[in-house]
């Protein structure tokens, strides 16, 4: 009996020992995620002093070099040089979808606040109109609002915050219901307050921890979506260079081997998404302890 | 609710649905800055012929009643003229509409027949070899961008290994489309006990199918492991472990049947992803289905394909879902007192 208490003891003890384990490992993989999205972020700031070239200047004799010395991650057809117009286009990248996440998140929180606050009507309204966005895959959502309203960076940032904005509305809407019932809500409303001072004072800021995990993730995808959008001709224009339009214009190489053109430009845009996937998990764990070790 | 009233509600709950999506793309067409009027009286067109033009196109008359023209039309099936193609859009969609689907079904087939023995051996054996690597697909395959899995892979078997041919369609050049049954030429070759066809259309297949199936693998692979996950630790599969049952019998018997059951929802998600990598797969492999129509008509400005495309794609969306949640319903009582 006492070995078999022993046996399954220490059977706890490991299982605990790797719980442990793999927590340690995942912080170290999320420090390191984070880092690298400071350092993305501090290069495309730095571009003009880190780009050892002009990213947009052709130079007739240095067309097509494979990477090298001069050139470490080779040039393209016009002969620009690959590593600068990555960096610049980490610029282009970032701030797209960062103004995408940062509309939708405002647009999502005002509406999913009102809703889940106010109920009745305006929750029936807000609700149908993101049941309706909700109704097309996004891409494809993106696709046709960047198609109809023009090739302009603005445009791409509005058609993917547009395609973002029910994730947050859902999410705050459900966490408002929560929230509103509670004794300081209550409280809130009991010494006076104006609705609006409760619903984005008192309430609101309460509702943000799983807001704040979908954000990052949603960071991913919105680069992605960048990437996508700008591989089949739409959003962003050459010369303005950028990773998916990088990655379209080296495809055409690939049959007589030049490698580096479409190589690069996607490295980026993965190492940049899966780090930005990566803080967003840990970030899950901590602020949602439910939800740690099942994803 | 009985199942009849269920599937009545779940019916008629997507009719306002698919009334907000034809609004959304009627705006889209209606926003469109180039004026459609002007595209199509050509460049020598006089002021008056103009006029004239958005007179006869209705495009003079008030929103509401341009909106119900669009409206009709669409029911009728009419989504527009391509300026390009010079025929009707629902013409050029069900002429492409097989090779999408030819695509979207042999990567759905790959995703799942690798994704969900995947998720469950991740499950049981949990932070084994097979998990880290479903954990390693989950956390890398999401962040690679679609149309860039195409191109390395094109990049690694067509040019370095020259296992697959050149991404350039359906059929290698030479060989003639086997008789049209299904449009899928994979099956339609089966059929016809057409060998010669088959060999190309599966050689074509493979490397799109293999780009796009991966592309959705991680997902599917994701959601089968924590349900799995979910259910071997719930109160019957415990009992079912104290009775004294084998494990053969729990965990590939008892919890594999009640895993697959919330699996059915994948089948929307999966295919929404599906739609969007359509788009660029079909681009990398110069794939002649819709997707590639829709991008070839935006670079010439040409709009009602891409509109018909969004709808048409929207459409499809809400319909597979509804299946989805009508199909959930009948398998999982349950879900019918939601």
């Amino acid at each position: 009996m006492s070995t078999l208490v022993s046996a399954s003891a220490e059977r706890v003890a490991t299982r605990r020992a790797a719980v442990a384990w793999r927590r340690v490992r995942r912080n170290t993989l999320s420090l390191l995620a984070l880092g690298a999205i400071l350092t993305i972020i501090g290069l495309a700031l730095a571009a003009p002093l880190v780009a050892p070239y002009d990213p947009d200047a052709p130079q007739a004799e240095e067309t097509l070099q494979a990477p090298g010395w001069r050139h470490w991650l080779g040039t393209d057809i016009y002969g620009r040089d690959q590593l600068s117009r990555i960096v610049w286009a980490a610029r282009v990248d970032l701030l797209v979808a960062l103004a995408a996440t940062a509309m939708a998140l405002t647009t999502g929180c005002v509406l999913g606040a009102l809703a889940g606050y106010r109920g009745g009507l305006v929750d029936q309204v807000v609700m149908r109109l993101v049941d309706t966005i909700m109704a097309f895959p996004a891409f494809i959502l993106a696709m046709g609002i960047t198609a109809a309203a023009g090739n302009a960076t603005a445009n791409v940032v509005v058609a993917i915050a547009i395609t973002h904005v029910p994730i947050y509305t859902r999410l705050i809407r459900s966490e408002m219901l929560r929230v509103r019932e509670m004794e300081y809500a209550e409280a809130a409303r009991t010494v006076g307050n104006r609705q609006r001072r409760i619903i984005f004072f008192h309430l609101l800021p309460n509702c943000f921890p799983p807001v704040i995990v979908q954000a990052t993730l949603a960071m991913g995808f919105a680069i992605l979506t960048v990437a996508a959008l700008s591989f089949i001709g739409l959003g962003i224009q050459p010369p303005q260079s950028e990773w998916g339009a990088m990655a379209a214009e080296g495809a055409s190489y690939i049959v007589s081997g030049e490698w580096w053109i479409f190589l690069f430009p996607g490295l980026a845009i993965m190492v940049t998404v899966l780090a930005f996937n990566l803080v967003g998990d840990s970030l899950r764990d901590l602020l949602d302890p439910r939800m740690r070790g099942v994803a | 609710m009985g199942l009849g009233r269920y599937v009545a509600t779940r019916v008629l709950l997507v009719l306002p649905t698919l009334f907000g999506v034809t609004l959304i793309t009627f705006a889209l067409t209606y926003l469109l800055p180039g004026n459609p009027a002007l595209v199509k009286a050509g460049p020598l067109a006089t002021p008056e012929h103009i006029r004239e033009m958005e007179r006869q196109m209705g495009l003079d008359r008030p929103v509401p009643v341009q909106y119900w023209r669009y409206l009709s039309g669409v029911l009728r099936g009419d989504f527009g003229e391509s300026a390009t193609t010079g025929r009707p859009v629902l013409q050029d969609f069900l002429q492409r509409v097989p090779a999408t689907l030819e695509l979207t079904l042999a990567s759905m087939l790959i995703a799942i027949a690798v994704g969900i023995p995947l998720g469950v051996v991740a499950a049981v054996r949990r932070d084994g070899p097979v998990d880290h690597a479903s954990r390693l697909l989950g956390v890398g395959g999401v962040a690679m961008p679609t149309f860039w899995t195409g191109l390395l892979a094109v990049y690694l078997f067509f040019y370095h290994l020259g296992v697959a041919p050149p991404p350039l369609g359906r059929l290698s050049p030479g060989v003639m489309a086997p008789t049209a049954l299904t449009g899928l030429y994979a099956v339609d070759a089966l059929l016809t006990g057409n060998a010669r066809a088959l060999g190309s259309a599966l050689h074509q297949l493979m490397l799109p199918s293999l780009t796009l199936g991966f592309s959705v693998m991680a997902p599917v692979t994701r959601m089968v492991r924590a349900t799995m996950l979910e259910i071997l630790e719930s109160d019957y599969i415990k009992a079912a472990w104290a009775a004294g049952l084998p494990r053969r019998t729990i965990v590939y018997g008892d919890a594999l049947r009640n895993c697959l059951i919330p699996v059915i929802t994948l089948v929307g998600v999966v295919f929404g992803f599906l739609m969007a990598g359509n788009v660029v797969v079909e681009i990398v492999f110069a794939w002649p289905g819709i997707g590639n129509y829709a991008v070839t008509s935006l670079l010439t400005k040409d709009a009602a394909p891409i509109q018909g495309f969004v709808l048409f794609v929207a459409v499809v969306y809400v319909l597979i879902n509804l299946t989805v949640d009508l199909v959930y319903g009948v398998v999982d009582p349950r879900i019918r007192l939601r």
